[in-house]
């Protein structure tokens, strides 16, 4: 286990991870925590990012140990979804005190957990750890361990206050609070051979429910999804799947490559964004199933689903193409899921004339040039101003992307689709696509862009001052 | 008087509060082209920021120093340095307004001696106003945050006259975190009608008010200017609203000379007839027929939806003084406040309509709401109010979940009116038809009374 000092060495230094590994030696254990510039920085800390990982369990407490800029402004904020409790959307915090500053703060978050349990009787509490108890000397471990054996319920610390980096950092150290106190402490009741895991979804609008009818059809049970609509007790238990696939490689790959490691659970990485995507993820799944000892029947059932979903969905997405085609799209979202996207929007019709790659890997901008051909544009950072200039200039006629950006778009009048994680639609699997298809044309055909971009009838052809300078 | 209580839970649940730290941000928002910057982690930073986004469905300019684990242990000097650098180059605004957080307070950064070093070593600042804010936040409530911001800035930036140059319709209003960019618009209508020339501080509505620019911008988008802050020391009279901001009244009237008035709301008939007959005092214009005529449309309107109100019980959460200028109105229109939740103490809670207010959060007002008709909070208010299957009337920020926050209107004759529909529809829209079993006593109905559901 050790101290947080190394635990952030070790999950920056991710073996599991093609991007650390290209690098040099002494560039890998910095991992991919850059330098925050202050005054030009964006984006949330490391408990934000821990938050965001852990938070989709449902029934647990999430118990943030802070004042209350750490949890006041943000809880029951993410479109995670549940399908039984919703403990998970109830916040939970110590919302320290001047009084916790000078006295310490251990007192009152055993107490806090005490009073929780005592209350919402939850499988476990997760307890956050934020900067400021961090710097007062709050001993978060020891405070769990007393909790957890004078109430007889795990006590989870997930140690991660802000200031130790990226939200990417949060989302791993988040990982390693799993991998350390929950999976493996508990035995499923029963086990089958088409158990797995999917690490990394966070079911967020529900869209792990685009994809679970396809995989209950198939037989294949969800052992555990680590995070999204998640209990307790299947996190625990997840360790007896058969094999594994990682959704969102950035976010939990040591989960994914520790539990190989430690159980024997082999897993590949995949997206369930774009019909070709799905289609690979199902074929993996079932591969790596066979390859563990479920019958190899399961392959040709695989293939026969994979064909008629496909068949359904391009016949779906069919009537938008001569609605769509030529239509020029600019797309910011998060590295991994940008090809993919980039080849379901080509085969609606759109043309895609940039995409962001801060958080892709080189493969994945090797992938996303093949896709794009030469007219590849691929930004690393567009700053803002830039952002606004390109869609005022209508170079692009839609913009995807995440809330962060999304009145860049809307105040140049330019139609725009939230594709990130606080979208309210969901856009996996094969039912997702088209879902997305159906969004971008909702976005794009709706009449008051055409109203909204007609000059006001007094400024039609002369400019304002001119006017009133006629007037005068 | 009324009872107030701190509650004694060791757990938070459902926070009602949130931190001085984005309040006063909020605060710096309605300054033109500026700059909120928070002294803390990145954290600090974002999540205020989404709140805002969410709440306003605006972009937000909002910046962060960043502060890393080893820099909170050496100290934040060279990252606020860095910070104040890059933010001046990037985005050249008038003002930087700096919240401290947590972080930085209990570290001890001294932020008054950073910011002289910082401006002697670094001449490219010259030309930007610094306001360095003490929003800790441990400490205090996003209102407090709002009215320290707003303090710091007329101690910072209002000149001191050097001579008698008052401007005779000059009027400062200081308006309080609960009035809304639309709640500005409406008084400034007001205000112009008595042949007054108020300026806001803050002013969000150039700011958040939700129109489109013409030209992309990276600082805020309008609101009051540093130069119109300034010159606050012309004005003939400054007027406050809501308790929160006596304090910056009373340095205003210290630092300028300018007297102050102070409304506690300005929702409801009578507050506004003291608003009117203050305005046509000072201004030594009679009530124009158009506000004459809005008052006689609000009492229609109380005529019109008495019926509703009367009787009802309301439970309302909010700060102390939205929680006021609420559960007074609803007072007024003849509903009963079952439970009032608030986030700090404060003079005029003593005065709220009820039995008790207590220093709570949204469980608090939870497990008090039972059987009441009407939740008033914000939008986190809308899981208590499923369970309790009764409706939720958002007010106050975050109202992520419904269009138009930044333009609901509460204050002046036509917003008390317009809330009167908004609200009674509400209660209109939830009222239940009778039924065979309506008039069988509850306690022999078995599926009858609505108790709290297991949250598990």
């Amino acid at each position: 286990m050790g101290t947080l000092g190394s635990k952030i060495q070790q999950v920056l230094n991710e073996p599991g991870c093609a991007t650390n590994q290209a690098k040099p030696s002494f560039d890998r254990k910095k991992g991919c925590n850059r330098m925050l510039a202050p005054g030009a920085a964006a984006g949330g800390c490391a408990f934000d990012g821990a938050k965001i990982a852990l938070q989709p369990i449902t029934d647990v407490v999430h118990l943030i140990h802070g004042p209350i800029n750490c949890e006041g402004h943000s809880w029951d904020g993410r479109g995670a979804k549940s399908s039984g409790s919703n403990l998970y959307r109830t916040s939970f915090t110590t919302a320290m005190t001047e009084q916790d500053i000078i006295f310490g703060g251990e007192k009152h978050l055993y107490k806090a957990i005490k009073e929780a349990v005592r209350r919402y009787n939850p499988p476990a509490v997760f307890v956050y750890q934020t900067c400021v108890p961090a710097m007062i000397g709050d001993d978060l471990e020891a405070v769990c361990k007393a909790a957890a054996k004078k109430l007889g319920k795990p006590v989870i610390p997930v140690n991660v206050p802000g200031f130790v980096g990226s939200k990417n950092l949060g989302n791993k150290l988040a990982g390693e609070a799993l991998l350390d106190y929950v999976i493996g402490t508990e035995e499923p009741a029963e086990t089958t051979p088409y158990d797995i895991n999917i690490i990394g979804e966070y079911n967020l609008s529900g869209e792990l429910w685009q994809v679970k009818p396809l995989l209950d059809e198939l037989g294949i049970r969800i052992l555990a999804c680590i995070s999204g609509d998640a209990k307790y007790h299947e996190v625990a238990r997840s360790h007896r799947a058969r094999a594994a696939m990682m959704v969102c490689s950035k976010a939990m790959i040591n989960v994914a490559r520790k539990m190989e490691e430690r159980y024997g659970i082999p897993y590949f990485e995949g997206s369930f964004y774009g019909i070709g995507d799905m289609s690979d993820s199902l074929r993996r799944i079932a591969q790596l199933l066979v390859e563990r000892g479920a019958p190899a029947e399961l392959l040709g059932r695989t293939e026969a689903v994979i064909e008629r979903e496909e068949a359904r969905a391009w016949g779906r997405i069919a009537p938008f193409k001569a609605r769509l085609a030529g239509k020029r799209a600019l797309l910011f979202t998060g590295g991994v899921k940008s090809w993919s996207v980039v080849a379901a929007m080509q085969e609606a019709g759109l043309t895609v004339i940039g995409t962001s790659v801060k958080k892709s890997t080189p493969d994945d901008k090797e992938r996303i040039k093949q896709i794009m051909k030469d007219d590849a544009h691929m930004f690393d950072d567009l700053k803002p101003r830039e952002m606004y200039k390109m869609l005022k200039d209508a170079r692009a006629d839609i913009m995807l992307s995440g809330g962060r950006t999304q009145f860049v778009a809307l105040k140049a009048k330019m139609p725009w689709l939230d594709i990130n994680q606080e979208r309210h639609h969901a856009y996996a699997g094969y039912e997702g696509m088209v879902a997305l298809v159906s969004e971008i044309d909702k976005a794009l055909s709706n009449p008051i862009w055409e109203q909204i971009r007609k000059p006001a009838p007094w400024e039609s052809s002369i400019s304002q001052n001119e006017f009133s300078l006629h007037v005068a | 008087m009324t009872r107030v209580t701190i509650s004694e839970k060791y757990c938070t649940v459902n926070p009602l509060k949130m931190s001085p730290s984005i309040g006063a941000a909020l605060a710096f928002l309605g300054v033109d082209n500026s700059m909120p910057l928070l002294h803390g982690s990145q954290g600090c930073t974002s999540f205020g920021l989404v709140l805002f986004v969410r709440h306003f469905r605006k972009a937000i300019p909002m910046q962060t120093t960043a502060m890393s684990e080893v820099a909170t242990v050496l100290g934040g000097f060279d990252n606020l340095e860095q910070a104040l650098v890059n933010i001046a180059e990037r985005t050249h605004p008038t003002l930087i307004g700096i919240c401290t957080t947590g972080i930085s307070e209990i570290k001890g950064d001294d932020l008054t001696g950073f910011l002289k070093l910082i401006r002697a070593n670094n001449p490219k600042l010259d030309g930007i106003a610094l306001v360095d804010v003490s929003t800790a936040d441990f400490q205090g409530t996003f209102q407090d945050g709002w009215a320290a911001a707003v303090t710091r800035m007329i101690e910072e930036l209002v000149e001191v006259p050097q001579f008698e140059t008052r401007l005779s319709r000059r009027i400062n209003v200081l308006p309080g975190c609960h009035i809304t960019p639309g709640d500005i618009d409406e008084l400034r209508d007001i205000f112009e009608a008595f042949s007054l020339d108020p300026v806001f501080l803050p002013d969000l509505s150039g700011s958040l008010d939700g129109h489109i620019p013409t030209e992309f911008t990276p600082t805020s988008l309008g609101g009051i200017s540093v130069e119109q802050i300034r010159r606050m020391n012309s004005a003939c009279w400054t007027v406050a609203i809501g308790e929160q901001m006596r304090g910056a009244a009373i340095t205003l009237e210290h630092h300028t000379g300018v007297p102050y008035k102070l409304f506690g709301r300005l929702t409801g008939l009578a507050a506004n007839d003291e608003l009117m007959g203050f305005l046509s005092e000072i201004s030594g214009v009679p009530v124009p027929k158009k506000y004459r005529r809005q008052r006689s449309q609000l009492i229609d309107a109380m005529l019109d939806g008495h019926f509703y109100f009367g009787g009802k019980q309301v439970a309302v959460a909010a700060e102390p003084d939205l929680l006021f200028a609420m559960s007074h109105w609803l007072h007024e229109m003849g509903c009963k406040i079952q439970a009032a939740v608030t986030t700090a103490a404060s003079p005029v809670l003593e005065s709220i309509p009820v039995d008790e207010v207590l220093v709570g959060d949204l469980e608090d007002l939870e497990l008090r709401s039972i059987g009441a008709d009407l939740l008033v909070t914000h939008s986190h208010g809308r899981q208590a109010a499923e369970r309790l299957q009764i409706p939720l009337f958002r007010v106050g920020i975050p109202v992520f979940d419904r269009l138009g926050a930044g333009q609901q209107v509460t204050v002046g004759y036509r917003g008390t009116r317009n809330l009167i529909f908004e609200v009674g529809n509400l209660l209109i829209a939830s009222a239940h038809e009778p039924t065979p079993e309506t008039w069988i006593p509850k306690h022999q109905q078995s599926h009858n009374l609505v108790t709290r559901q297991s949250v598990q």
